[in-house]
């Protein structure tokens, strides 16, 4: 693979497309522990060897399998893939390897929707996720009209007011929380340590209408955020719709990370360090970052849902608690180990 | 041998009648489970069921509001007994659609509701003859302690302080189910005027000027001591730290609105009044 003849962009390239391979095969793999390991003794092979001598599954093992493994391990992928991508996308977009999908204010629309939902006593099951999808919307909303000029969007004012904003929805949050009973303060504590174990059929389909199509239109986006990254008159020079590139990748991140968020509650770190790992082992270049970020981030976040299954089974672990508390030392292992290589 | 056939017979129409593996979630469910005399049905149970003490040898599946469906299926339990705060709501869809009995435990922070969940428990585990016993002895209890509160002619006021967080008062308000067993025990609630578990301000503690302080026991480093009590300047010139009226109560017992319910009244009536 030292090609001769190769260029350095095309060897990084084929690399990248090589890396592609080996992230779906590790995605598989992560689906088959997901699978195969949790609290309840279910044995994939017997249920294979079932469904292949054409018996029915077990009552008890099909109850596990498709209501509650198979769900979980779909919303997990679909929200790691999400968060992942959108940290790619919010990076290519603030031209800063620390943005992270936090920044335009989802985070913080959607913990005051939740915490709103929660305080203000919604009983039914929806109605915590519909509020913060409905924050984190209304925050991106608010913050790109903010930023937005005779048609051009602040890049530095979409930060600037997106802190601002974070520490609105912070003080609204403190409020709500003043406000709160002691068993719904308990409620918000688990809600923003984030967990997949709400998982159902109807969340996994509702949350993929707004993530899949996020994954599908955002590598489409990696040659815009290429340009980007020569600063903004470059790329509008070479001929790229500058704007509308800003407008479709905020949005894209409103829709990934506001679903992923109200579905799962706050789960940190991934959309941070996704990227970051992939641009160490196969460069910056955003058309082949953006699915092999999806990739990464859907097995990390199978796999850390699945330790936070069986460390302390039969109880469990809330998964952002475990991203963290694993994903960061290895984040910091690898950026001193950089750090010495370039010393 | 028809007898023996006949016992036979009755015998596994009992067992099946009955739930032999029962999963309980809610620490006060647990403790009218164990004083139904029925804690060798239990299989697993939640970390908020720790009385009697022999419930902790149990798995734990979680804390009741953050279950894992499948922690909880693992243990093949045939019955889940669930305080009605059980959750998340998507959690405890999927064990109702699993196909084993789920039994919603009504919660409440009331000497009235006791009755409720003695009967609803009782029902579940087909415990007839303890769960009218219990009851009957439950409510005896209440009704003793009712009368005894109802003779109290200058009634303390009492301050429920839920921590000492950083020297901010965190105080049991109206409707709560500390003012409810401070009722019960001939005392009344000095703090007013805020629903729940709220900080309240030093003017307003000070104000309150509370007879007796009320404090749950938690063992190990989290538990306040008088002295810290005594460290707050709202509380130093109160008539309870004067007087060191601090009481201390194990949590579950004093706020669980259980079996131990009348028990607790006692014990707290004691503390405030003397024997």
């Amino acid at each position: 693979m030292i090609g001769l003849g190769l260029s350095p962009a095309a060897d990084r390239s084929a690399h990248a497309l090589r890396l592609s391979w080996v992230l779906m095969a590790g995605l598989m793999g992560a689906t088959v522990l997901a699978l195969g390991l949790g609290a309840a003794s279910v044995s994939l092979p017997r249920v294979l060897a079932d469904l292949l001598a054409g018996r029915g599954v077990a009552p008890q093992d099909h109850l596990v399998l498709m209501q509650i493994r198979l769900p979980r391990l779909i919303m997990g992928g679909l929200i790691g893939a999400a968060l992942g991508v959108s940290g790619a996308l919010m990076q290519g977009l603030f031209r800063n390897p620390l943005a992270d999908p936090g920044l335009v204010g989802v985070g913080a629309g959607a913990g005051l929707g939740a915490v709103l939902a929660i305080v203000l006593g919604a009983s039914w099951a929806i109605s915590v996720p519909l509020a913060a999808f409905v924050g984190a919307w209304g925050a991106v909303v608010l913050l790109y009209r903010v930023a937005t000029r005779g048609g051009q969007t602040s890049v530095a004012v979409l930060l600037l007011a997106g802190v601002a904003l974070a520490a609105l929805a912070g003080a609204a949050t403190g409020v709500l929380v003043y406000l709160a009973d002691d068993r719904q303060l308990r409620d918000l504590t688990f809600w923003s340590m984030g967990s997949v174990a709400g998982a159902s059929w109807e969340k996994c389909l509702w949350a993929g209408a707004f993530i899949l199509p996020v994954l599908l239109l955002a590598p489409r986006l990696g040659a815009g955020l290429n340009a980007l990254a020569l600063g903004e008159a470059a790329a509008r020079h070479i001929g790229h719709p500058v704007q509308r590139l800003k407008t479709l990748t905020v949005l894209a991140v409103a829709a990934a990370t506001g679903a992923a968020t109200a579905a799962a509650g706050g789960i940190g770190f991934i959309g941070i360090v996704v990227p970051h790992l992939l641009r160490l082992a196969s460069g910056p270049d955003h058309r082949h970052l953006l699915p092999n970020a999806a990739l990464l981030g859907a097995t990390l976040l199978i796999l850390a849902d699945t330790a936070a299954r069986l460390v302390v089974a039969p109880a469990e672990l809330p998964i952002g608690i475990l991203t963290a508390l694993l994903g960061a030392p290895v984040f910091l292992w690898i950026l001193l180990r950089q750090a010495r290589w370039e010393a | 041998m028809i007898r023996w056939v006949l016992a036979l017979t009755l015998m596994t129409t009992g067992a099946m009648a009955e739930p032999r593996r029962v999963v309980v979630l809610g620490g006060t469910t647990a403790e009218i489970v164990a004083a139904l005399g029925a804690q060798d049905r239990l299989v697993a149970r939640d970390s908020t069921s720790t009385y009697p003490e022999t419930l902790t040898a149990l798995p734990d599946v979680g804390y009741l509001r953050a279950l894992s469906p499948e922690g909880v299926l693992s243990v093949g339990p045939d019955m889940i007994l669930a305080e009605a705060g059980a959750g998340p709501a998507e959690a405890v869809e999927v064990l109702k659609a699993s196909g084993l009995t789920y039994v919603t435990v009504p919660e409440g922070f009331g000497p009235e509701d006791i009755a409720k969940k003695i009967t609803v428990i009782g029902a579940a585990l087909g415990q007839e003859q303890a769960t009218k016993m219990l009851a009957a002895q439950v409510e005896a209890g209440l009704t003793e302690a009712r009368a005894k509160a109802d003779a109290t002619t200058s009634r303390k006021r009492v301050l429920f302080i839920l921590s000492l967080q950083g020297g901010k008062v965190m105080a049991g308000g109206e409707g709560t189910a500390a003012e409810a067993i401070i009722a019960l025990a001939g005392g009344v609630n000095a703090a007013t005027g805020f629903q729940g578990y709220k900080p309240m301000t030093d003017e307003a503690v000070l104000a309150a000027a509370p007879d007796a302080i009320l404090m749950m026991d938690r063992a190990g480093p989290g538990a306040v001591a008088l002295e810290e009590v005594k460290a707050l300047p709202a509380l130093a010139a109160s008539p309870a730290v004067q007087a060191g009226a601090v009481i201390r109560m194990d949590g579950l017992k004093l706020l669980g609105f259980g079996p131990r319910t009348p028990e607790a009244a006692a014990e707290l009536r004691a503390a405030l009044y003397g024997g």
